[in-house]
């Protein structure tokens, strides 16, 4: 009885959660149309996230581009099938790997980032003070945090794709002997507008739900250090646990669009 | 006695009635009273979580009170557009307990934040630099209007965060535990630039404190907020001659 009941709390307080969470996302699409706009934050806020990321998705994407090539390459080379590695490897990554893996390291990047910093803001009524200056801090630190996410991500996965795809090349030069132009020739036959289009769509609500997730954690953290904390962590959790549910409905929506 | 009974000859610039405010079963304010005058410094004390913080930002909007009017230089402010309560926000300056200055902007950055939105309200025709740069000179720091606030010690956090909200020349200053955290040295630093900033603006300061020798210096009046109402106002000595034991209890060293 003791469970049910504690059960039952906690299935209100998720669906508590949900709810402002959804008011949240609904106030940022609002206010994100509203005049002025935040121009130089939100440039800044695109700097900060994108040139600051740049380097630990690059090593990130760089490594698994190496260790796909890796890992695949025996397989393929027991079918006989070792020219088809720069196809195989390159619509892996495009589709799949490059935007979840970029996604994840963001997560982690910014998610805890924005978390931690809204969230010490609040500790320390920086929010407050912002407010009492007549300045919105939703419209000045969520709506630009947000947006730069959201428009940084797609490019982090671009670059990300083809730093891995360099690292696949590197491993088939040292291995295989491929040139250069053979490997992208090849790369670029493969690839198709159907595997990067649904992959840049789905890029873009990554960004979108990290920075909504980021914001909302860190927006209302609950006072004191701890609570700076648990809002930092939580942030990374929840929108990773996002992510692969986005994952999931993009590739089911894309899956239909291909069959029709 | 003939000083309060000048203020209270002046203009009301600030009153609550019958404020009310409960977190849940926590009933913080149980119908607050209260009225400040034209040029007066008012010291609030009460005891921790006695609801003064709760208080003070339901007066500027940050907390939505329960029930009851505040009225801020003739505007109920529970009434407010949120674009009016913006624009009578400029009128009133918020000192926080912890300073609460912008960490990742320079003392410069900290000072031009106020300017983005209420600069076009400003009578006086000087341009940003000189603005910040004034108002830094008035707390006397205008050396460090390049620095990080993570370069500054306490004392010039809060010398910093009241140049902030000195930039916009308010008529009304709230301070919230002004002299907080801080050595007994930089806390009368602290209280002589309040003073000065009092006679310079002629402001009306509201001023929350636990701190009884900020209070016998600075108050024009005092006022105790227990249980959740204005329990007693007067004068310094007046509240500090009180035999009431819930008042005594305030003035005990």
């Amino acid at each position: 009885m003791l469970n049910i009941s504690k059960m039952i709390s906690q299935v209100n307080t998720f669906l508590i959660e949900l709810g402002d969470l959804s008011y949240f996302t609904t106030r940022f699409f609002k206010e994100s149309f509203k005049f002025p706009f935040e121009t130089k934050e939100l440039l800044r806020q695109c700097y900060n996230m994108g040139n600051r990321s740049l380097l630990l998705v690059g090593i990130t994407c760089f490594i698994i581009g190496l260790v796909l090539d890796l890992q695949t390459r025996p397989t393929l080379m027991e079918f006989g099938a070792a020219s088809w590695m720069p196809s195989m490897v390159s619509i892996s990554i495009v589709r799949e790997i490059g935007p979840i893996i970029t996604a994840l390291v963001c997560a982690g990047r910014i998610g805890s980032g924005i978390g931690a910093e809204l969230g010490s803001m609040r500790v320390t009524e920086q929010i407050d003070a912002m407010e009492v200056s007549g300045t919105n801090p939703f419209k000045y630190l969520v709506v630009t945090r947000v947006l730069a996410v959201t428009l940084m991500l797609p490019l982090l996965v671009i670059i990300g794709d083809a730093i891995a795809l360099f690292g696949s090349f590197l491993v088939e030069n040292l291995k295989g002997n491929v040139s250069f132009t053979l490997y992208f020739n090849q790369v670029f036959e493969a690839i198709e507008f159907g595997d990067i289009f649904p992959a840049t769509i789905k890029s873009f609500f990554f960004g979108l739900a990290i920075g909504i997730v980021g914001c909302y954690k860190g927006y209302y953290c609950a006072k004191g250090t701890e609570g700076v904390g648990k809002a930092a962590n939580s942030a990374v959790v929840i929108s990773s646990l996002l992510l692969f549910i986005i994952d999931f409905m993009a590739v089911f929506v894309t899956d239909i669009f291909y069959d029709l | 006695m003939s000083e309060i009974t000048n203020i209270l000859n002046k203009n009301i610039v600030l009153e609550i009635k019958d404020l009310y405010k409960s977190f849940g079963d926590n009933d913080v304010l149980n119908g607050f009273n209260m009225k400040l005058y034209q040029g007066e410094n008012l010291v609030i004390m009460g005891k921790s979580g006695s609801g003064k913080s709760v208080m003070i930002k339901c007066l500027v909007g940050l907390i939505e009170a329960d029930s009851g009017s505040i009225t801020v230089m003739q505007n109920d402010i529970t009434k407010l557009t949120q674009e009016a309560l913006d624009i009578l926000r400029a009128d009133i300056g918020f000192l926080f307990q912890g300073s609460a200055l912008y960490d990742s902007m320079t003392v410069r950055e900290n000072l031009e934040f106020p300017l983005r939105r209420h600069k076009k309200k400003m009578s006086v025709n000087l341009n940003t630099e000189d603005l910040v740069m004034e108002a830094l000179t008035n707390v006397g720091l205008a050396h460090t209007v390049d620095l990080m606030p993570s370069e500054l010690s306490g004392g010039m956090k809060r010398r910093v965060a009241l140049a902030r909200t000195l930039i916009l020349q308010p008529k009304i200053i709230l301070y919230d535990e002004p002299t907080s955290g801080l050595d007994p040295i930089t806390a009368k630093e602290i209280i002589i630039l309040m003073q000065d900033i009092q006679k310079k603006y002629n402001t009306s300061s509201l001023i929350i404190t636990h701190d009884v020798d900020c209070a016998r210096v600075i108050s024009d009046r005092m006022l105790l907020l227990i249980d959740g109402i204005d329990y007693a106002v007067g004068s310094y000595e007046e509240l500090s001659n009180s035999e009431d034991s819930k008042i005594k209890a305030f003035f005990k060293h």
